[in-house]
């Protein structure tokens, strides 16, 4: 094999492809503004990127199983202001999170058995639910923040700094990374899902239950969207009851830079983990070469849009290199 | 078993969707080692019949009979755990996986792994390369993408997935649907090279030229009714055709 077509072979594969964008991106904002890549800003985009990645990680598995979760912001909103109000009924901090979790699942599983049993499009179900948990927070807040004191275990489990560039957050994100990867790739679940989302009823031809597939699924991202807001309200000590707005738009973004599919059947969790730090380091990049704010979401958005045609454009060239 | 024991029997089957009737009282007959041509028009319950074979639906009368026992299926699982495998038309495989994946979608091979099983991928693509040899198809790369691969390809490889797992039946749900004519050729040689390895084949089609060189009998299906069953050396494609268009 020449030079070449291993570079052709390695830039087909959606990882790497994203991960090129991402080199280009981090080069572009350095050469305009060399604080981008100081201590204290790199710090701080390690530091804030997990807990917004999680989500998109749930998502992107719901998303190769063929269904859209829109409701991840609201979840991510409501999981810490749940747990708020339990400790403040004196219910244990670990009992709360414990049970918060525990209600993110049900969450997950509610909309699953909605979509499968009533077969109507997840677009709508977890629209609904949009609106139904995020309604859920400001009605029992009257729309204001709580506090979220954790014990000191709590916060050294979820959000330490162990050492430079190293955050509690991030272990757990890329622990959740190796987890979802082994699912999708090396157990018989990953199989069922990529089918389930591929072509349903070849899935269901072979014996593969598609709803319970679809089920778990939703479930993982609900879950995976609670956990993203317990560590954000760990953080910041406070649960927001307009925490995660928009943040589902964020994960799917995300999802999509990092080549899932919008059709389900095939996404990479790694290549979502790459996207998240694309969007994230954007959104970073731009403020650090000071773009006037009022502007900010039309350019994401603009950024959004080039970044994954370039992403699909380096792989369709790969590939007729190797042809 | 003897020669010309039914490995399937039909007997009576009636089937509604709604107010649509679709089969109205059909008998069905597969004897071991026999390729069954299943022809009639579109809506002619062709596929319905043999859907209910297939365990995807419930029969609303009759009885099923496999290998001389009756039988009751409640998904697909029961059927294909007696040996009776379907390949639907347009979705036997999911395109965007590889062939390995799709030749053990829902049958996995596992190896332990610490405290739990995970796919054992070298096993799978070691065994896809040999169902597909089996068959003929000569697969250099078994994580190949079935997008990539040729209509009559892929047909290949959901026959070798229906062989690998000891099929003692298999129905063919319009194979040829699409196929350019070399592939269909193809295709047709597949369901020839079943029939040495004694299992018993229906093939469900409209297109008679398809059917009749590789069928022992053909079935003919009109209206949810079976209008006749014909061996091969009685009767020709003009008769056939005349008794699908005649009702």
């Amino acid at each position: 094999m020449n030079a070449r077509t291993l570079v052709s072979n390695l830039l087909q594969k959606k990882e790497v492809s994203v991960s090129v964008i991402l080199a280009i991106t981090i080069l572009f904002f350095f050469s305009i503004q060399q604080k981008f890549l100081s201590n204290a800003n790199v710090d701080v985009l390690l530091k804030i990127s997990p807990e917004l990645g999680i989500p998109a990680l749930g998502v992107t598995m719901l998303m190769i199983a063929g269904e859209f979760d829109l409701s991840v912001g609201s979840v991510f909103g409501l999981a810490p202001m749940f747990a708020a109000v339990m400790m403040e009924m004196g219910i244990n901090p670990w009992v709360s999170i414990l049970l918060t979790l525990m209600v993110c699942c049900l969450i997950g599983i509610t909309h699953g058995v909605i979509t499968v049993k009533a077969s109507i499009p997840s677009f709508i179900t977890t629209l609904g639910g949009m609106l139904i948990w995020r309604g859920v927070s400001l009605a029992v807040t009257g729309g204001l923040p709580k506090y979220f004191y954790m014990p000191p275990e709590f916060m050294n489990l979820v959000v330490h700094r162990v050492t430079t560039f190293v955050y509690m957050q991030e272990l757990w994100f890329f622990a959740i990374t190796i987890i979802f990867f082994i699912i999708l790739e090396r157990h018989k679940f990953g199989n069922w899902m990529a089918s389930t989302g591929g072509k349903k009823e070849a899935a269901r031809a072979m014996g593969i239950n598609t709803s319970m597939v679809k089920i778990v699924c939703f479930m993982l991202s609900s879950l995976a969207a609670g956990f993203g807001g317990i560590i954000q309200s760990t953080r910041l000590s406070q649960a927001m009851p307009n925490q995660g707005d928009g943040l589902e738009f964020d994960a799917i973004a995300a999802a999509v830079i990092g080549g899932t599919s919008l059709f389900g059947g095939s996404g990479t969790v790694i290549g979502t983990v790459i996207g998240e730090y694309l969007s994230r380091i954007i959104e970073n990049g731009l403020i650090i070469i000071r773009a006037p704010s009022y502007y900010f979401r039309l350019y994401i958005g603009v950024v959004i849009i080039l970044a994954v045609i370039a992403n699909l454009y380096i792989q369709r060239k790969a590939m007729r290199v190797r042809g | 078993m003897p020669e010309n024991t039914p490995i399937v029997r039909m007997l009576n089957i009636h089937k509604w969707f709604g107010k649509v009737y679709a089969l109205r009282g059909v008998d069905f007959t597969v004897n071991s080692g026999e390729v069954v041509g299943l022809v009639g028009d579109n809506g002619a319950g062709k596929s319905t019949l043999m859907k209910i074979l297939a365990g995807i639906y419930p029969p609303d009368e009759g009885k099923i009979f496999f290998e001389g026992k009756e039988v009751a299926f409640s998904s697909p699982k029961d059927a294909m755990k007696l040996g009776i495998e379907t390949i639907h038309q347009d979705i036997a495989l999911v395109s965007l996986m590889s062939i390995a994946r799709n030749i053990f979608m829902g049958r996995e091979l596992e190896k332990q792994v610490g405290f739990g099983k995970l796919l054992d991928l070298e096993r799978m693509r070691e065994e896809s390369v040999k169902a597909l040899s089996d068959i003929g198809l000569l697969v250099t790369n078994p994580d190949t993408i079935v997008e990539n691969l040729s209509g009559g390809e892929r047909q290949g490889v959901a026959i070798a997935r229906a062989m690998y797992f000891k099929t003692k039946l298999l129905i063919l749900d319009e194979p040829t649907n699409n196929l350019s004519v070399k592939e269909s050729s193809r295709v047709l040689q597949f369901i020839r090279e079943l029939r040495e390895q004694g299992i018993s084949s229906v093939f469900i089609t409209h297109n008679l030229h398809h059917v009749y060189p590789v069928a022992d009998k053909i079935v003919v299906l009109s209206h949810g009714k079976n209008m006749g069953l014909f061996k091969k050396e009685e009767t020709s494609i003009e008769h056939i055709e005349e008794m699908i268009t005649a009702a």
